[in-house]
């Protein structure tokens, strides 16, 4: 153990609303305090080991892996083949698809799906008779899983499915279905038109958290200026949402970038590797061919794309004063 | 002026139903759809009566769920996984929370930091190295009275829970509320001899009903709803969680009727909970937005 000198002016620096006072003179030790140590990483290590053997260790197992030949089960030692994974990758014009594919979904679902998000949460923020019924009701699929999502409307997007007769009788017989799924035109819409449906409501509620942290106070005050709903909207609601609108933002781009379940249950990536991603991907050489190294390469690929959106968008969305 | 209010919030009584019609209509026909035979689901489609359990309803879809797939094995291997997760993640993290906000423990800043860093990598990143990774690990297996070591944690039950049970974000939310119970509390059942882990137990744990609500929420729906990581996981029938076994349930050319019925099955219990703990629910969601 450490000598007396080594003291606690570091812990009693400790940031909390709380700071404990040292009760004794800085170069003794409080009494018990080998037995805080001892009782402190008992108890933090069982967490702190699991971290260590499941989130570390393969992230940088994840890492070392992409530059060798490891296959799932092998027979063979694993050895180090330098860049041959991404070179392979890089020029494998089915990953540029899938990464084309995600671009296209996170373009798409981002804007829209944070815009009816915030849409769905300015309509329930207020109280009125039956908010709570609105606000479960918008939740509901939520707490669906995707898988079920996935599969029920696999069915209702087939050509004489649900989708396509209701298209039929809102347009009075005029607009004809599309068989969604089966088209390499309108699958990826038909995914992207689910998954919104599916996720809009989860960043609803983070609008409505960042909503109900405005004060009550700046909309009355803009009131008795006289500003219209608009300028409300504009002058008050929008700049207090700046720390929620950041985090949507991120939250809804990595959640696009890592797409996989609808995928995986609905189309398996086609047709024409219209709809495939790079998890998907990812999965079909790490799970299905046991390529592991060549699937740790593309998952690298992909933390390094959520790393650039994530520093991207914290530097758009800075604070400029 | 007062004309004006009223139409514009009869207006948006009209989106809020418009919304509400939007984000109910699967969800009800799903429901409505498990109770009738397809050539009725079909009939129904063109007309109201698609959204309606009218005509020749009955529950003979279940029925055919649980003859066809071991969909009650199914049920209670989703179940026993995500409590298990549920039950140890708390208790873990808790812990290690607890240590790192109220103890003065050498070194904890840089732990703690260590653990927020983990916030930052998505599981899809992680997914499969760590398939390579747990096929590695041994494996105990007490077999009578003698120990026998296997390699590879491939399809079992523990591959499906262990790498789940520590959650950065978990201690996140426990080390958040940790720190606004006072911690004069702690000083005086120190005083009254109380050891660290009695003050744990006896005096913090009980005031956190909250953050436990929202972590045990937060650690059930991945759970209940994981898919990705069983399905690379998990081969043999026995032990396949429920969205496993509706998607082989679903390769099996079932009717439709049956996996609306399979659907509903899995969809119905965390609906009622999601009713029944309303409240905490949408807490959880909200203070997930930190993540960020």
């Amino acid at each position: 153990m450490t000598t007396t000198q080594l003291p606690t002016p570091r812990h009693a620096a400790a940031p909390g609303p709380v700071a404990p006072v040292p009760s004794v003179a800085p170069h003794r030790r409080r009494p018990g305090y080998l037995r805080e140590q001892v009782s402190g990483w008992g108890m933090i290590a069982p967490a702190a080991v699991l971290l260590l053997a499941f989130v570390f260790l393969p992230a940088i197992l994840g890492f070392g892996l992409a530059f060798t030949n490891a296959r799932l089960i092998s027979p063979r030692p694993v050895e180090f083949v330098g860049t041959d994974n991404f070179a392979r990758l890089f020029t494998d014009p089915t990953f540029w698809r899938a990464l084309l594919n995600v671009s296209y979904f996170a373009v798409v679902v981002v804007p829209v799906q944070s815009c009816l998000a915030l849409a769905m949460a300015l309509l329930i923020n207020k109280k009125f008779r039956g908010v709570n019924f609105f606000r479960t009701i918008y939740f509901l699929p939520v707490v669906t899983s995707m898988v079920v999502v996935s599969l029920l409307w696999l069915f209702m997007y087939r050509k004489d499915g649900l989708i396509n007769e209701i298209l039929s009788t809102v347009s009075f017989g005029l607009i004809e279905g599309a068989d969604w799924l089966n088209d390499p035109a309108t699958a990826m819409p038909a995914i992207i038109a689910l998954s919104i449906w599916q996720a809009a409501g989860f960043h609803m509620i983070i609008w409505l958290a960042g909503l109900q942290s405005i004060s009550g106070e700046l909309y009355e005050a803009a009131q008795l200026d006289g500003a219209s709903r608009w300028h409300r909207f504009r002058y008050v609601t929008w700049p207090g949402l700046k720390h929620t609108r950041s985090l949507v933002l991120v939250t809804i781009t990595i959640q696009a970038l890592g797409l996989f379940d609808q995928v995986s249950v609905m189309t398996q990536g086609g047709p024409l590797d219209s709809t495939t991603t790079i998890i998907y991907e990812a999965v079909r050489s790490g799970f299905k061919q046991q390529e592991t190294s060549y699937a740790s390469a593309i998952s690298l690929v992909f933390f390094v794309l959520v790393l650039l959106i994530s520093a991207v968008q914290r530097y758009l969305t800075r604070e400029k004063d | 002026m007062k004309n004006a209010i009223r139409l514009s919030s009869a207006g948006a009584m009209a989106v809020r139903i418009l919304f509400a019609a939007v984000a109910a209509f699967p969800i009800v026909f799903m429901l409505v759809s498990s109770l009738k035979p397809d050539q009725q689901i079909f009939g129904d489609m063109s007309s109201v009566a698609a959204f309606l359990p009218i005509g020749n309803i009955s529950l003979d879809n279940y029925a055919a769920v649980f003859d066809r797939v071991p969909a009650a094995r199914f049920l209670i291997n989703s179940i026993g996984v995500s409590a298990i997760t549920v039950v140890l993640g708390i208790f873990i993290n808790s812990l290690c929370a607890f240590a790192l906000s109220r103890m003065q423990v050498r070194g904890k800043r840089l732990v703690f930091t260590a653990i927020l860093a983990t916030l930052i990598v998505p599981f899809q990143t992680l997914a499969l190295p760590l398939v390579w990774w747990v096929n590695q690990l041994p494996y105990f297996e007490l077999n009578g009275f003698s120990l026998e070591i296997s390699k590879g944690w491939l399809d079992t039950y523990q591959v499906q829970i262990i790498p789940f049970i520590a959650n950065a974000f978990s201690i996140y939310l426990y080390h958040q509320y940790f720190e606004s119970i006072p911690k004069e509390l702690d000083e005086a059942a120190r005083i009254d001899g109380a050891g660290w882990f009695k003050i744990y137990r006896q005096v913090v744990m009980p005031l956190a009903g909250p953050a436990t609500a929202t972590v045990a929420i937060l650690t059930f729906l991945p759970a209940w709803n994981s898919y990705l990581w069983p399905l690379m996981v998990v081969q043999s029938e026995e032990l396949r969680p429920v969205m496993i076994g509706i998607q082989y349930f679903f390769q099996l050319n079932v009717s439709w009727g049956e996996v609306m019925a399979y659907a509903s099955l899995i969809t119905v219990p965390v609906v009622v909970l999601f009713i029944a703990f309303q409240r905490s629910f949408i807490n959880s969601i909200a203070s997930s937005g930190v993540k960020g």
